[in-house]
């Protein structure tokens, strides 16, 4: 249980809601620790995608199997529902065309994970009313002319978002921590105000079902 | 054997060497495919005398903790049928004529070449081989591998490599024999006992060359120098280095290589489609339980990186495990044959991932 402590937090929470045995695409896999881990703990057959070639070469030479390239691109070629899950952690805000790559993940995944710093919380509307310039934090530390997060997103646009392109939020867990940290706690209580990150399980269609609370 | 063209054709004989050692349960084997002009000997170190000979064409690749690690893989590698390293090809013995083939050899294809190495490796007694690895004309083979004895490989590194020549691929090596057989000494591809096309071999080579540099390879390396002078020589003598360069790649070459063979191994190159007629191909792979490992280099315009990509294209629709990366490297085509520390990381760790 060691490599899940080393793990962002994010990504244990990601981690705890994909079943043993499943098939998972990793969108950014940077090192690979989630695949790594999901391999190791539960046996997942996973594939990531990564635009750096050091990042990407040193996942090959761990044993993963990984693709070079820009993962807006490399996913058109799958097959329909040929991963169990898809996993985009904190790489939304970054996406040109969000909703055309949400459609083309939830078309070649039957489960998609997103995860994304959310834009609403306190400290950033706080900033914006007092000080009226764009907001800075840990999460989105860059200023608006070198930001490499060119989406704003809060927990709400996300949901209504999903709505829209007719589908269904199956889990949703609020959280707040650094972006590097590896220690963090759920929100329950005013997520939409309080949590730095949120993280959903959604599905092309379908009705909600229990909410359950990942076990960390 | 009967070969695509429609012939039977025999006997062949395959050279081929061996390192490292073959388990008891024959499952470590990896099999090495040479590229167009390469031979059998891979790298110096055999594993049995433990005396390193001669270096082989991957010497920084192959051998005791190295990316293919020969003191935990039996490492194969043949020359192509059709070649001249030691393999039957067009200068061969006839034993019908007792002359050498010539053009009497039947025209072969990257699946004849391939048919040849399975009875090799059927003759070893090995039943599944842990990969099978090869660059640019040795990567086509490996895919072929795959694609025509499935049930035999596990995984498959394919380097610097095409499912298909392009246009301007064929073209260049439709250029190379041309220079080869506009050489009279070619008379018809019999010359054996007499004095070989050298000077159109020569400059096949060359032509060959500069496809496996790139622009940024030749500017660093020759730039516009001049060769042993300080002026123009305002005649048609060398006075780039770069024109040295290619006389010396050339002259050298023809010491070791049979015209003929040039001209059989890269139609075989040519002819070779691994999408087949359909554009579909590869559909007996789908379902396949084969890891691909696919790399391309950054400067390589021979087979760039866009192909290998296509590759990859291909392999993901077929549901297959692929693994990419494009390394950045300025040296064109020839880089897979360049000591590079992030290939040969990349081959033994894919390699121990791979289940036997």
């Amino acid at each position: 249980m060691n490599q899940i402590h080393a793990m962002r937090f994010d990504l244990q929470v990601i981690s705890s809601w994909i079943k043993s045995g499943s098939r998972v695409l990793d969108l950014g896999c940077g090192k690979g620790d989630l695949l790594l881990h999901l391999q190791k703990m539960k046996e997942v057959k996973g594939v990531g995608i990564e635009l750096d070639e050091e990042k990407a070469a040193y996942c090959i030479g761990q044993g993963l199997s990984v693709l070079q390239g820009d993962f807006t691109d490399e996913v058109g070629d799958y097959p329909e529902n040929h991963f169990d899950y898809i996993v985009l952690s904190q790489t939304l805000q970054q996406v040109y065309e969000p909703e055309k790559l949400i459609l083309s993940l939830l078309s070649i995944g039957r489960k998609v994970i997103v995860s994304f710093p959310n834009f609403s919380h306190w400290w950033v509307r706080l900033q914006l009313l007092l000080t009226g310039v764009a907001p800075k934090n840990e999460q989105l530390p860059y200023e608006w002319y070198n930001s490499p997060n060119i989406r704003v997103i809060t927990l709400k646009d996300f949901r209504k978002f999903i709505r829209k392109i007719d589908g269904t939020i199956q889990d949703e867990v609020a959280i707040n921590t650094h972006h590097h940290q590896t220690q963090g706690h759920i929100v329950r209580y005013f997520p939409d105000w309080r949590a730095t990150y949120g993280i959903f399980l959604i599905t092309g269609g379908g009705t909600r079902t229990n909410r359950y609370e990942p076990q960390l | 054997m009967p070969l695509e063209c429609g012939v039977r054709f025999g006997p062949i004989t395959l050279t081929y060497e061996t390192y490292g050692k073959l388990e008891p349960q024959k499952d470590n084997a990896i099999l090495i495919l040479h590229a167009f002009s390469g031979d059998s000997h891979v790298a110096s170190y055999d594993g049995e005398d433990e005396e390193a000979g001669e270096p082989g064409w991957w010497e920084f690749m192959v051998g005791p903790g190295k990316g293919i690690d020969t003191s935990k893989y039996f490492v194969i590698c043949a020359n192509v049928l059709g070649g001249c390293m030691g393999s039957t090809g067009p200068s061969s013995e006839n034993p019908l004529t007792k002359k050498s083939y010539g053009l009497d050899f039947p025209v072969v294809t990257i699946g004849d070449m391939v048919q040849a190495q399975k009875a090799l490796i059927d003759h070893l007694g090995i039943s599944k081989l842990v990969s099978v690895v090869g660059g640019s004309m040795g990567g086509m083979q490996a895919l072929q591998w795959c694609a025509s004895y499935p049930q035999m490989v596990s995984s498959a590194i394919p380097l610097a490599t095409t499912m298909r020549h392009s246009a301007l691929a064929i073209a260049f090596n439709e250029v190379a024999r041309q220079a080869i057989m506009a050489d009279p000494k070619w008379n018809k591809g019999n010359y054996y006992g007499e004095q070989c096309p050298e000077l159109g071999l020569a400059v096949a080579r060359m032509i060959g060359h500069i496809t496996y540099l790139s622009d940024e390879a030749m500017r660093q390396k020759f730039g516009r120098r001049l060769q042993d002078r300080s002026d123009f020589s305002f005649n048609f003598d060398v006075d780039f280095q770069v024109e040295s360069y290619l006389r010396y790649q050339g002259e050298k070459f023809v010491r070791r290589f049979d015209a003929n063979s040039f001209l059989y191994i890269t139609k075989a190159a040519d002819y070779f489609d691994f999408l087949g007629e359909d554009g579909q191909g590869a559909g007996s792979l789908s379902g396949a339980d084969i890891r691909f490992l696919v790399v391309s280099f950054s400067s390589d315009w021979l087979y760039p990186t866009y192909q290998s990509r296509e590759l990859v294209r291909l392999l993901k629709k077929n549901g297959l495990d692929v693994s990419f990366c494009e390394i950045q490297a300025d040296c064109g085509h020839d880089a897979f044959l360049i000591a590079n520390d992030r290939l040969s990381s990349l081959i033994s760790g894919f390699l121990s991932g791979v289940g036997r």
